[in-house]
C-alpha cells in the first residue's frame, strides 16, 4: 500500500498533457469544405490524374483474363505457339502502357496533393497572420504551430493518394466482381464468402490496432516532453541533486511506454496471419469447388487460373479502402482544428471607408475610453488623455493598472468598448490599419530576434533600407560598437531568441530597428531586466536619439525617464488618477508623490 | 560491426526473443512456397489427370499448413518486436541516467535539439533495426534461396530466363536508393525550415504586428512553403521515375515467363501447373528485391545512429565523487577561495585569475561586475559545477572535492540566472529539491520569496500547473518561485545569481528583508547589477576580467575610486535628481 503511494508520488512529479483527440466522426460538410480545395485543379490536373488511374486499373484487370483464359486456357492448352506469341506480345504492350501511365499517375497525383496542401497551408497562415493580438494572447505558440504544420501535414496523404486511391480501389473491386460473376456466378459467390471477413479485418481490427498505436504515440510524446524538459532544466536538477528522483520518474514513463508498445505489437502481430488465413480459406474454396466445377464441365482450366489471380488481387483494394477510411477519420480531426482557425475573425476589422494617412502628426486623444478584455473587469475605465505631437508621455502604475492596455489601443490591437480614440482628429477606426501601424513602432520589453543576420534584423523595420542607412541607425543608438566586434560584424548570424546577444544588446538592436522604421509615434515598454550599468547608460543615451521629434509613450520604470517626461499619467486599476509633469505631481502630494517617496524610504531603511 | 559489439549490453541479454523469432522465421519462409506447389499439384495432378478425389486433401491440407504459418508469423513478429522494444527500454534508462550525471561543461557545448534528436530519432532507428533490420536481411536471403530452389527444381532454363531481369532490377533499386535519400533529406530540411519560419513568426508576432510587417512575413512564408512543395514534388519525381520502372521490370519477368514457359508447355517439357506455380514464385522474389535497398540503407543508418548514441554513453563524467568522499554537514557555511584560477577550456581566456577571498559563516557577500567578469564562475565552483584549474575552494575548511557531490549541493541553495521551472504544480516546483516537504514549508518559503500572494490569486493556488501547457508566469513571478525553491532547501549557503532582475524594486526590498531573516547564521552570495541589491552586504567583491579589483563594504567602496563608485554615480544620479524639489531649467 505504502509502496503504491510512493509510486504514485513519483509518477506525479511532472505532468504533461498530451491527451488530444486524434479521430473524429465522419462529417460530410467538413469533407466537402476540404474537397473544395481541389477545385482550382479540376480543369486539368485532377481529370488527367483520374485518367491515368483508369488506364492502370483497366490494364491490371484485363491482364489476368488474358493470361488465365487465353494464354493458359487456350493457346497453351491447344498448343498454338503463334497465338501464344501474339498474346505475350499483347501483354508486353499493355505493360508498357501501364509503365507510362504509372509515371504520370505518380507525378501528377503528387503535384496535385502538394499543391492542395500548399494552398491550404498558405490560406491558413495568411489568415492567422492577420488575426488580432487577442487571438495570440489566448493560445500558446506551440498550439498554433501544431495546426499550421502538423494538422495540415496529416491531410497530405489524404490529398496525395487517399482521394484518388479511393476511386481506383472502388473501380478495382467492382471490376473484379464483374469479371468473376461473368466467368462463373456460382464460384464467384462461393469465393466471396471471405469478403465480409476481409472487410472486418480491414476496418475493425485495423482500427483497434491503430488505437493501440495511438496510445504508444501518446506515451512516447510524454517521454519526449520529459526528455526535452529535463535537458533544459539539467542545471537546476543538478544543483538541487534530483538526478535519482528524476531517473525514477523517467523509468516509470519508460515502463509505461514499453507496456503500451507491447500491447500494440501483440495486436499488430495478429493482423497479417489473420489476413493470410482468410486468403487461404478463399483459395481452399476455390480449389475444392473450382475442381468440382471443372469436373462437372462447368468451368475451364484457364478460367480457374484467372479466378486464382483475381482472388489474389482482392485484398489490396480492400486493405487500402480501410486505410483511406482511417485517414479520413484522422483528417476529420485535423480539418476541424484547421477550420476552427479559419473561422476565427480578427476583432479589429478594417473599416470599409478607412483612409490612408500618409504622414501622421502624432496628436492622440482618448475621450472617455472604456475597455475590458473579458466581461468581468474593466481594464480601462473612462480614461481621457490628450497627447500633443512631439511630446514624451510616461505611464506610471502597478502591474494591471492599464498601462499596456493604453499602448495596445493606440496601435489598435484592440478597439475601445466605450468612448473614442482620435489620431490627428480622425477616429482611429477610420484610418487604415496599415497606414496607422506602419507609423507607430513599439519597442518591447522582450525584444524578439529573428534568425538571420544582424543586418536583416535591423532591416526588419524598413525592408528597403540600404546598408549605410542600417549602419547609420546603429551608430545613432550606439549599437555600432558591439556589432562591429562580433565575428562577422553586421553579417553575423544570430539564432532565434538571439542567444549570442545579451539582453542589453538586443535592446539596442530593437532601438536601431525602430529608428530605421522612422515612425511618428514610439511606444516604449521599458524593461527592468538584467542589464549591467554601463550598458544601461548607453541605452539611456540611445533613447534620447530615438525619441527626438516623435510622439513617445513610455511605460516607465526608470525614474530618470519619468522625470524628464513632458507629462506623467498615473494609473490605478484602469482609472486615470493624476497627471502633470514631475514637478507638478510632486507638489500635488498625491499618489505619485507617495510612490516616489516610498521607494526611497524603503531603500534607505535597509 | 564494432558499433553493435559495443552496444551489445543492451540487446544480448534479450537474445532469447531474437532466437525464437528467427527459428519461426525459418519455418514460415519454408511454408511460403507451399502455395505455388499446391497450385501446381491441383492443376497437374487433379485436373489434368482427373484425380478429383485428392481435392479435399489438398484443400484442407492447404488450410492446415497456412494455419501453422499464421501461428509462426505471429510468434516470429511478436518476438522480433519485443526484442527491439525491450533492448531500447534498457538503452533509454541508461542514456537518461548518464545524462543526469554529465557535468555543466558537457551542456555548455551540447545543443538541446541535437541531444533530443539522438534520444528520439537515433534510439528509434536502433530499435527498428533490432526489430526488423536483422530479421529482414535473414528473411530476404532465405526467401531468395528457397524460391529459386523450387523454381530450379521445376526447370533450370526457365528459371534462368525468368530471372534475367533481376540484375536490371537490382541496378534500378540501387540507383533509386542513391537518389531518393538525399532528396528526402532535402524535403526534411525544407520542412524544418518552414517549421522554424512559422515558429519564429508566431513567437515574434508582437514584433511583427508592432512594425506591421505581416505582408513581409507572408511573403517569407510563401517562399518556404513553395520551397517545401517543390522539394517534395521533386522527390515524387524520383518515385515517378523508378517505381514504374521497377514494376515494369518485374512485369517483364512475367512476360518472359509466359513466352518461354508457354513454349515449353506447348513442347511438353513443362506442365501447365508448373507454369502457374512459377508465376506465383516470381511474385515472391520481386518485392523483397525492391525492398533490398531500403534494408541495406537501414543497416548503415542504424550504424550511424548507434555511433551517435555511443557518443553520449561514452562521454566523460569529469566531475564525480572521490573515493572516501565525506558528507558536508549542514548548519555552517565558511567559504575560502585560495588563489583560484578557472579556465573553461584550454582555448578560452581565464574566467577567474588567482582569486582569493574568505567568507565567515553568516555573512552576506555581494558580487558585482560587467557581464563575463567572473561573478557567476565563483559561485559555480562552490557547488562543483566546474572545477578549479588551479587553487582550492574550501567550505568549512575542507576542499570541496573531498565532499560528496550530493551533500555539497543539497547544502547550497542556488538561484540560477534563468529561472527554469518544470511542468508540474507550483508546489512541486518549490519543493523540487525536497519532494517530501510539507505544504506548510512550501508556503513558508513562498512567503519569504514574496510569491505567496500572487500564487493565492491563481485559480488553483499551489496546485496550479506550470510549464509548456500550463500557465505562463511573468519573468518576475518565475524568479520569485525560483527563490522560494532555493529557500525551501533550507541551505547553509544561498546563492542568488541575478535572481531579482525582473521583479520591481519594492518587491526586491521585501525579498531581501525576508532573506536576511532566513539566512541568519548562514552565508549568502548575491550577484547583481543594481547597487540597491547589494548595498547591505557585509562585503562586496567587484570583478573585472576574472579578477577582484575592489572589495569592501558599500560605504567604503563609494569613497574608493573605481568601478563601484562609477556604477554608484550612474545609478544614484537618478535619486538625487528626483528628490530635488525644484525643476531644472530647461
Amino acid at each position: 500500500m505504502k509502496t503504491q503511494e510512493q509510486k504514485n508520488q513519483v509518477m506525479n512529479r511532472f505532468q504533461y498533457s498530451t491527451d488530444q483527440v486524434i479521430e473524429k466522426p465522419f462529417n460530410w460538410m467538413q469533407l466537402w469544405r476540404l474537397l473544395r480545395y481541389l477545385k482550382p485543379y479540376s480543369k486539368k490536373l485532377l481529370p488527367l490524374s483520374i485518367l491515368m488511374v483508369l488506364i492502370t486499373t483497366a490494364i491490371r484487370l484485363v491482364i489476368p483474363i488474358i493470361i488465365g483464359i487465353y494464354v493458359i486456357g487456350d493457346a497453351i492448352e491447344n498448343g498454338n505457339s503463334n497465338w501464344l506469341m501474339t498474346l505475350v506480345g499483347l501483354v508486353a504492350a499493355m505493360y508498357l502502357v501501364n509503365y507510362a501511365a504509372n509515371i504520370f499517375r505518380i507525378k501528377w497525383m503528387n503535384i496535385l496533393g502538394q499543391s492542395v496542401i500548399y494552398d491550404l497551408r498558405k490560406h491558413l497562415f495568411t489568415h492567422v497572420q492577420w488575426l488580432s493580438n487577442r487571438f495570440f494572447d489566448q493560445r500558446s505558440a506551440g498550439s498554433i504551430l501544431v495546426r499550421i504544420m502538423n494538422d495540415i501535414n496529416s491531410l497530405q496523404e489524404l490529398f496525395t493518394n487517399g482521394v484518388i486511391n479511393l476511386l481506383m480501389d472502388a473501380l478495382m473491386l467492382i471490376g473484379i466482381f464483374i469479371i468473376l460473376f461473368t466467368i462463373s456466378p456460382e464460384l464467384a459467390l462461393a469465393v466471396m464468402v471471405i469478403l465480409p471477413v476481409m472487410f472486418l479485418l480491414s476496418t475493425k481490427l485495423r482500427r483497434q490496432i491503430r488505437r493501440s498505436w495511438q496510445t504508444v504515440r501518446l506515451k512516447q510524446s510524454k517521454l519526449n516532453s520529459h526528455l526535452n524538459e529535463s535537458l533544459q532544466g539539467m542545471r537546476v536538477t543538478q544543483s538541487f541533486t534530483q538526478e535519482d528522483e528524476n531517473a525514477q520518474f523517467f523509468n516509470g514513463v519508460n515502463t509505461e511506454n514499453f507496456e503500451s508498445w507491447r500491447e500494440a505489437t501483440k495486436k499488430n502481430a495478429t493482423f497479417r496471419p489473420l489476413v493470410e488465413m482468410t486468403n487461404a480459406v478463399g483459395s481452399a474454396i476455390l480449389i475444392w469447388y473450382g475442381a468440382s466445377l471443372i469436373q462437372a464441365d462447368k468451368l475451364a482450366l484457364g478460367e480457374l487460373v484467372t479466378f486464382a489471380f483475381l482472388l489474389g488481387m482482392f485484398w489490396e483494394p480492400i486493405s487500402r479502402l480501410g486505410m483511406v477510411y482511417n485517414q479520413l477519420l484522422m483528417g476529420m480531426a485535423s480539418s476541424e482544428r484547421i477550420f476552427e482557425f479559419l473561422d476565427e475573425q480578427p476583432n479589429v476589422a478594417e473599416n470599409k471607408n478607412a483612409k490612408t494617412i500618409k504622414q501622421i502628426q502624432g496628436d492622440i486623444t482618448f475621450e472617455k475610453v472604456d475597455f475590458s478584455y473579458s466581461n468581468d473587469r474593466k481594464a480601462l475605465d473612462s480614461v481621457s488623455l490628450d497627447i500633443k505631437a512631439g511630446e514624451t508621455i510616461a505611464l506610471v502604475g502597478h502591474t494591471g493598472s492599464g498601462k499596456t492596455t493604453i499602448a495596445n489601443m493606440i496601435t489598435r490591437f484592440y478597439d475601445p468598448t466605450g468612448g473614442k480614440i482620435k489620431m490627428d482628429g480622425h477616429d482611429l477606426r477610420d484610418i487604415s490599419l496599415r497606414s496607422l501601424r506602419s507609423q507607430i513602432s513599439i519597442v518591447l520589453q522582450d525584444t524578439f530576434i529573428f534568425s538571420g543576420t544582424i543586418k536583416d534584423n535591423i532591416r526588419f523595420g524598413h525592408p528597403h533600407a540600404t546598408d549605410e542607412q542600417i549602419m547609420d541607425a546603429s551608430k545613432a543608438v550606439g549599437a555600432d560598437g558591439f556589432i562591429k566586434k562580433l565575428p562577422n560584424g553586421y553579417d553575423t548570424e544570430v539564432e532565434e531568441r538571439g542567444n549570442i546577444l545579451s539582453v542589453g544588446e538586443r535592446q539596442l538592436i530593437s532601438f536601431a530597428r525602430a529608428l530605421l522604421a522612422d515612425p511618428r509615434i514610439i511606444i516604449l515598454d521599458e524593461a527592468t531586466a538584467s542589464i549591467d550599468t554601463e550598458t544601461e547608460v548607453q541605452i539611456q543615451q540611445a533613447l534620447t536619439t530615438l525619441l527626438k521629434g516623435r510622439t513617445a509613450i513610455i511605460i516607465a520604470h526608470r525614474l530618470s525617464t519619468i522625470r524628464d517626461a513632458d507629462r506623467i499619467y498615473v494609473l490605478d486599476h484602469g482609472r486615470l488618477m493624476e497627471y502633470g509633469n514631475h514637478h507638478e505631481l510632486m507638489l500635488q502630494n498625491g499618489i505619485y508623490h507617495k510612490l516616489v517617496q516610498s521607494q526611497f524610504a524603503m531603500l534607505e531603511a535597509l | 560491426m564494432d558499433i553493435f559489439q559495443k552496444l551489445k549490453d543492451f540487446y544480448w541479454p534479450h537474445r532469447r526473443y531474437f532466437i525464437i523469432s528467427i527459428v519461426f522465421l525459418f519455418l514460415l519462409t519454408g511454408i511460403t512456397v507451399v502455395y505455388p506447389v499446391i497450385l501446381q499439384l491441383t492443376i497437374d495432378e487433379v485436373i489434368l489427370e482427373g484425380r478429383y478425389s485428392l481435392v479435399p486433401y489438398l484443400a484442407l491440407g492447404f488450410v492446415a499448413i497456412m494455419a501453422i504459418k499464421g501461428v509462426a508469423t505471429y510468434i516470429s513478429q511478436y518476438n522480433g518486436d519485443i526484442f527491439g522494444i525491450i533492448s531500447v527500454y534498457d538503452l533509454r534508462n541508461k542514456l537518461y541516467t548518464k545524462l543526469q550525471r554529465l557535468p555543466f561543461q558537457y551542456y555548455d557545448n551540447a545543443k538541446t535539439g541535437d541531444l533530443m534528436s539522438r534520444l528520439t530519432a537515433d534510439v528509434e532507428m536502433f530499435r527498428f533495426f533490432l526489430s526488423f533490420g536483422f530479421a529482414e536481411l535473414i528473411r530476404l536471403v532465405l526467401l531468395l534461396l528457397v524460391t529459386i530452389s523450387v523454381m530450379a527444381y521445376y526447370s533450370i532454363p526457365l528459371t534462368l530466363v525468368t530471372l534475367c531481369t533481376i540484375p536490371f532490377l537490382a541496378v534500378a533499386v540501387y540507383q533509386f536508393d542513391k537518389k531518393v535519400h538525399p532528396a528526402f533529406r532535402k524535403v526534411r530540411k525544407s520542412f524544418g525550415q518552414l517549421n522554424t519560419n512559422v515558429q519564429e513568426n508566431i513567437s515574434g508576432i508582437n514584433t511583427v504586428k508592432s512594425l506591421s510587417r505581416e505582408e513581409h512575413q507572408i511573403g517569407k512564408f510563401n517562399d518556404s512553403n513553395g520551397d517545401y512543395k517543390d522539394k517534395y514534388i521533386m522527390t515524387a519525381g524520383i518515385w515517378a521515375k523508378y517505381f514504374p520502372l521497377m514494376e515494369f521490370l518485374g512485369n517483364a519477368s512475367v512476360v518472359l515467363l509466359l513466352g518461354y514457359g508457354g513454349t515449353l508447355v506447348v513442347n511438353g517439357s513443362l506442365t501447365p501447373g508448373e507454369l502457374t506455380a512459377f508465376y506465383s514464385l516470381v511474385g515472391f522474389i520481386i518485392w523483397p528485391i525492391m525492398n533490398l535497398g531500403f534494408t541495406i540503407n537501414q543497416f548503415s543508418q542504424s550504424k550511424a545512429s548507434g555511433e551517435r548514441l555511443l557518443e553520449i554513453l561514452e562521454a566523460n563524467e569529469a566531475i564525480s565523487d572521490k573515493e572516501n568522499a565525506i558528507p558536508l554537514l549542514s548548519g555552517k557555511g565558511d567559504v575560502v577561495f585560495d588563489n583560484v584560477t578557472l579556465q573553461y577550456t584550454s582555448e578560452d581566456e581565464k574566467a577567474l585569475d588567482q582569486v582569493s577571498f574568505k567568507v565567515d559563516n553568516g555573512k552576506t557577500i555581494g558580487l558585482i561586475g560587467a557581464t563575463g567578469s567572473g561573478k557567476t564562475s565563483v559561485t559555480q565552483l562552490m557547488t562543483r559545477f566546474y572545477e578549479a584549474t588551479e587553487g582550492n575552494v574550501l567550505i568549512n575548511e575542507v576542499d570541496v572535492r573531498d565532499y560528496t557531490l550530493s551533500s555539497l549541493r543539497k547544502n547550497i541553495g542556488f538561484v540560477l540566472q534563468e529561472s527554469f521551472l518544470f511542468s508540474s504544480t507550483i508546489k512541486a516546483n518549490i519543493a523540487y529539491g525536497r519532494p517530501d516537504v510539507s505544504l506548510e514549508k512550501v508556503q513558508e518559503a513562498a512567503k519569504r520569496a514574496q510569491a505567496h500572494d500572487f500564487i493565492m490569486e491563481l485559480p488553483n493556488g499551489y496546485d496550479t500547473m506550470l510549464g509548456e501547457r500550463g500557465l505562463g508566469l511573468s519573468g518576475g513571478q518565475k524568479q520569485r518561485i525560483a527563490i522560494a525553491r532555493a529557500i525551501c532547501l533550507d541551505p547553509s549557503i544561498l546563492i542568488l545569481d541575478d535572481a531579482t532582475s525582473a521583479v520591481d524594486m519594492q518587491t526586491e526590498i521585501n525579498i531581501q528583508k525576508a532573506l536576511s531573516e532566513v539566512m541568519k547564521g548562514r552565508t549568502t552570495f548575491i550577484i547583481a547589477h543594481r547597487i540597491s541589491s547589494l548595498k547591505h552586504a557585509d562585503e562586496i567583491l567587484v570583478f573585472e576580467n576574472g579578477k577582484i579589483t575592489n572589495r569592501g563594504t558599500h560605504d567604503s567602496l563609494i569613497h574608493e575610486q573605481g568601478q563601484y563608485q562609477r556604477i554608484f554615480n550612474i545609478q544614484y544620479k537618478d535619486q538625487k535628481k528626483v528628490l530635488q524639489p525644484q525643476p531644472e531649467a530647461r
